[in-house]
């Protein structure tokens, strides 16, 4: 990723110029944060511009940001979910990130991609198994990753780690049922934010 | 289903003669457990709907719980044919993120692993792969020299497969200067113990030299059984034909976007660690068939088997720290914690609290057998990841398989699913 070139941020500055995207260039990477109305037709852009060339959608993610800074005591203000897309451009030899925050946290809602990059359609439900985020227009917005059945959006921050349920096989009943969980969670180690000073 | 066919065969040809057919989640070509729902038009296949999931285990949920070393091990038992391979993605992420430079020793290291690991992962696709279409013999051919391979993990981490050999900041430990040989015992006879010695008497290095000399001899042997068989070729020329663009568009890395003719390699695009001071060729193919995609791999292992020789020679002649010195990201040396003070601080904060990665995000990716694999890393400042994310290349491949399989027939979905290189671990993650 280091090859990304200098000139990338220049460029989607200049034919972005009447969005409100903030750039931010951080260990060698370039990441776009744009505003949900415009993420569609920017990322189209992205695809279809000859200064741009994002042929593939390498990953999508994604993420609850409901704990970030909470050990720091600076708690998040801002937008819950994000959705954090990589792009790659086999013919500039370029990568790009694109974060979209979505709009409502309690209904999180984003359009989706499917029709511009083909690759995204097992992320988005990743995506929306994982985390809940609904992508509008994926013609096939189904669970992936989780049971059949299964209630809840593990990667969300608060789902706890061990889940709601656990799984036995009832020998009256002669099925598998399931019933609250019986365990307790344990933390070895906690999370700690320490400032290094290595890095000032 | 057999029933079902008879009947349906009988039928007149305007009656419907659609199926759904369930292959898995316990097959045995279906590579783990993938579960296949094929709606199926006589044996043509309509449409193909992978149900994924079986092996989720909430490695990145697990990740956000835990000190950024503990995830090293989880990172093995995602695609648990090339270990190494994924451990190197996310120990490169937490670099990229602590802004640490790794030795060029443990660098040439970890390249020599990660092309070992690339023959260890070609060797299991190739050996399950020939024997889902049919031919049995590959399989034990290919076993044989994992076997040789696996013996190079464990003498390095002690561990067969889930070695946890790569730390941020460069390897575990250098490399041993003696090759664990095998020991007698009343089944083995002196005959067989020789053969099975062969080459152990030096260092690990010198073994890998001498699995080197070996090696291209073995890949010929898996060609004379392949390349030109005409069954093997009936079962993939012309399968599963996907073409550059599609493949671009179907999210494709690795060996299956060369298969479709896009020469693009990580290691030569976007180099990292020595890649770019070695020498050594990536193979395209030409019409992105499952027997492209055969040939590219096997040229592969020719490829690595070049690259492991170079890193062995410059190995042997540069000895050097193998990770790096910041005591903040690595553990001190035994002896020094055992005397010094600061040292068993160190020590002591190292493994009981970890170290704080920088706020920020990162992503890096390394050519894993498969294709790019990825970890993405959101840090808030704290010892634990806030966010990981892996990129798997199986999940993207595997997505396109309805686009691979529609309008073949039912056996060359067998194929699709070799060609693939599917492995559960990294799928469901």
């Amino acid at each position: 990723m280091a090859l990304t070139d200098d000139t990338l941020q220049e460029r989607l500055e200049e034919q972005f110029e009447e969005l409100d995207l903030i750039i931010t260039d951080a260990n060698g990477e370039l990441t776009v944060e744009v505003a949900a109305a415009d993420y569609l037709e920017f990322c189209l852009a992205l695809r279809d511009k000859p200064q741009f060339q994002m042929e593939q959608a390498v990953d999508l993610c994604g993420v609850d940001y409901l704990d970030y800074g909470k050990e720091a005591n600076t708690p998040w203000i801002g937008q819950r979910y994000a959705v954090v897309l990589h792009l790659i451009s086999y013919r500039l030899n370029e990568r790009l990130r694109v974060r979209c925050f979505v709009e409502d946290d309690d209904f999180p809602v984003i359009p989706s991609v499917i029709e511009i990059w083909k690759s995204v359609n097992w992320y988005e439900r990743e995506a929306f198994d994982l985390m809940g985020i609904i992508f509008d227009g994926h013609p096939d917005l189904r669970r992936i990753l989780t049971d059949y059945g299964f209630v809840g959006h593990p990667l969300r921050k608060d789902f706890p780690m061990l889940g709601n349920v656990e799984m036995r096989y009832d020998e009256i009943k002669g099925r598998v049922i399931y019933e609250p969980v019986t365990i307790d969670e344990r933390v070895n180690t906690p999370r700690v934010v320490r400032k290094d000073n290595r890095y000032v | 289903m057999s029933n079902d066919a008879s009947t349906a065969s009988g039928m007149s040809s305007s009656e419907i003669r659609n199926f759904t057919l369930n292959f898995g989640p316990q097959h045995p070509a279906a590579h783990g457990v993938l579960r296949l729902i094929l709606e199926m038009d006589g044996e043509t296949i309509d449409r193909a709907d992978p149900h994924i999931g079986l092996l989720h285990r909430g490695t990145e949920k697990l990740a956000e719980q835990r000190m950024f070393n503990q995830s090293i091990p989880y990172m093995d038992r995602l695609d648990y044919v090339s270990m190494m391979c994924n451990e190197h993605a996310y120990v490169m992420t937490i670099e990229k993120l602590l802004g640490i430079e790794v030795p060029e020793r443990a660098q040439y290291i970890r390249v020599m692993y990660d092309e070992i690991t690339r023959i260890l992962n070609h060797l299991m696709w190739l050996g399950t792969h020939a024997l889902d279409v049919g031919a049995m013999t590959v399989f034990l051919y290919c076993f044989r020299e994992r076997e040789d391979l696996m013996d190079l993990y464990e003498a390095v981490s002690g561990a067969r497969m889930h070695a946890a050999y790569y730390r941020p900041g460069g390897v575990y430990r250098d490399l041993p200067d003696e090759m664990p040989k095998h020991k007698p015992n009343q089944w083995r006879s002196e005959a067989d113990l020789k053969a099975q010695n062969v080459g152990r008497d030096g260092s690990v290095l010198d073994f890998i030299e001498n699995f080197t000399e070996r090696f291209p001899a073995l890949v010929d042997e898996y060609e004379t059984l392949l390349t030109d068989n005409r069954i093997w070729k009936q079962r993939t020329v012309d399968i599963g034909i996907v073409d550059a663009d599609l493949a671009k568009q179907l999210g494709f890395t690795g060996p299956m976007l060369r298969g479709s003719g896009v020469a693009w390699d990580l290691r030569r695009k976007e180099p990292y660690e020595v890649y770019d001071k070695l020498d050594f060729d990536i193979p395209v193919g030409v019409t992105g068939d499952c027997y492209d995609r055969y040939l590219v791999r096997i040229e592969e292992m020719r490829q690595s088997n070049h690259i492991i020789k170079q890193c062995a020679a410059w190995l042997q002649q540069n000895p050097g720290p193998v990770i790096s010195s910041d005591l903040k990201v690595a553990p001190p040396a035994r002896a020094d914690m055992k005397e010094g003070m600061e040292s068993l601080i160190h020590h002591f904060k190292y493994f009981t609290e970890g170290y704080s990665v920088p706020e920020g995000e990162a992503y890096a990716a390394v050519e894993h057998p498969k294709g790019e694999f990825g970890t993405y890393i959101l840090s808030d400042g704290a010892n634990k990841p806030y966010r990981l994310k892996i990129r798997a290349p199986g999940f993207a491949h595997l997505s396109a398989m309805d686009e691979m399989v529609k309008g073949h027939m039912l056996a060359d979905v067998v194929a699709v699913i070799g060609t693939m290189d599917v492995v559960f671990g990294e799928i469901d993650r």
